[in-house]
């Protein structure tokens, strides 16, 4: 072979008919932005709830949010990805009993959703208590002093500071999640890069698909760069150096 | 559901030689990384604007694309491209572990070269001019001055970044390398024994990242001391 390259190659029809390779990308493009989205809002919602505990003053909360943390962290994703798919529903009875009679790919979306998103969540806890410990000491003692709650103090004072100070590195982490999402692949998640590397083999033009899926994956980096910019600039935090005032 | 643990046991020199194999796959990529990282950040901080903006967009391309997507880039392409290069008959056999090495040495350079540019853009200015006045050229300054503090003042960050890249070793899986996890899996189909398997795995990382990144984390408070 001598890397014979076809462009056209997209519009050509798949072998079973119907529909073109582009199609088949496109397809594989809404699953990679639906596992990535519904994994987005899980990590967000159990990594800021983790990240919290872990700032509190009750030593059983802090130890069980470390405990998440380091749970996840220190397990390769692929295999936490294999032990969601087939560890875990062996030891939850109905679980199993849903996954046998689901359509396949429903089993791997909840999979893939249920790994993504909590493998995030300590990494997004990980920034949160960052954040919330970037704040001098005085917001929480003056918040005590004026008489709220442990939990009016968070809700506030220190939640409200610590999102907006969060919210660049959040970026980060939502551009890893979606790198992250094509190794739902190992479980036969019909993503973008699963799509692709089906393309490569039906045609044996390797190079174009991967192209496009590589186009593809850096023009979300790219606009997710933009998109977070302009929310970093608007919730900058003034007098801060993000602030620039 | 029974389970059966002594299919641990049995395949242990399988999996061990799996293990061998992460191990020593990690090690290369993290050294050649290293290496051609270093020489990246030092491109990427260049005042030649050519040099600079290629540096920086092999670095934001690898990283704005996911490591499965390199790995199917370099195992189905590289034998084309080898043999365009080298002209033979047929694309030369480089098998999956080979392949391996080498796009994680890529891929990881471009992680390395990003910690790289932040250690030596931390070290203060004035010792690049001191360097300067006392008549070293560019390479000795680098050499000789600033990267071993760079370096050294990197440590955590590079110690940590290998623990990383050796959770993502595993993901050699997907084009069929048998590393731990290749290994395991492979067990775990051939023997029907999935929960077991993973669950091994499972404990086996956690236990070695766990305690890597706890001495990891001693060892930053022992250079922060000193420093």
């Amino acid at each position: 072979m001598r890397l014979d390259l076809n462009w056209g190659i997209f519009f050509q029809e798949i072998p079973g008919g119907g529909e073109t390779y582009l199609d088949l990308l496109i397809s594989g493009l809404w699953w990679t932005l639906g596992v990535s989205a519904c994994a987005w809002v899980i990590a967000l919602v159990v990594g800021s709830v983790v990240g919290t505990i872990r700032t509190t003053q009750q030593p059983w909360l802090v130890r069980l949010g470390n405990a998440w943390v380091e749970l996840f962290r220190n397990i390769p994703l692929l295999v936490q990805m294999f032990l969601w798919y087939f560890v875990i529903p062996e030891f939850i009875p109905p679980l199993k009993a849903w996954i046998v009679k689901a359509d396949p790919a429903h089993a791997q979306f909840l999979s893939a959703v249920l790994c993504l998103g909590l493998f995030t969540s300590a990494r997004v806890a990980e920034q949160v208590r960052a954040g919330i410990e970037s704040l001098p000491r005085g917001q929480r003692l003056a918040g005590m002093a004026v008489g709220l709650t442990q939990t009016q103090v968070y809700r506030f004072v220190l939640l409200p500071m610590a999102f907006r100070i969060v919210i660049p590195p959040l970026t980060s982490e939502t551009m890893n999640l979606i790198k992250n999402s094509s190794i739902a692949l190992t479980i036969g998640l019909a993503e973008l890069t699963f799509r692709s590397r089906e393309m490569g083999e039906y045609t044996f033009h390797f190079f174009e698909a991967f192209s496009a899926a590589t186009l593809v994956y850096v023009v979300i980096a790219m606009t997710a760069n933009r998109v977070m910019a302009v929310v970093e600039r608007r919730v900058a935090v003034p007098g801060y150096i993000a602030g620039g005032k | 559901m029974t389970l059966d643990f002594d299919v641990i046991g049995r395949s242990l020199p399988y999996l061990w030689k799996g293990f061998l194999y992460t191990v020593e796959l990690t090690a290369i990529a993290s050294l050649g990384g290293l290496f051609f990282g270093t020489f990246l950040a030092l491109g990427r901080l260049s005042p030649a604007k050519v040099l600079s903006n290629v540096a920086a967009g092999y670095v934001n391309l690898m990283r704005s694309i996911p490591l499965v997507l390199v790995l199917f880039w370099f195992f189905f392409l590289m034998p084309q491209v080898l043999q365009l290069v080298t002209g033979g008959e047929r694309p030369p056999q480089i098998g999956a572990e080979r392949t391996a090495i080498i796009t994680f040495i890529m891929f990881e350079a471009a992680y390395f070269c990003e910690i790289m540019r932040a250690g030596i853009q931390s070290i203060a200015r004035g010792q690049v001019h001191s360097a300067y006045a006392l008549g070293l050229t560019y390479g000795q300054t680098m050499r000789l001055v600033i990267l071993p503090q760079a370096f050294r003042n990197m440590i955590p960050v590079l110690l940590t970044q290998t623990i990383i890249l050796f959770q993502d070793t595993s993901l050699v899986y997907v084009i069929s390398a048998t590393d731990f996890t290749g290994a395991a899996s492979k067990i775990a189909q051939r023997d029907g024994r999935l929960i077991e398997m993973y669950l091994f795995v499972a404990v086996v990382y956690f236990v070695l990242c766990y305690t890597l990144s706890y001495a990891v984390k001693l060892l930053q408070k022992k250079i922060a001391v000193i420093r």
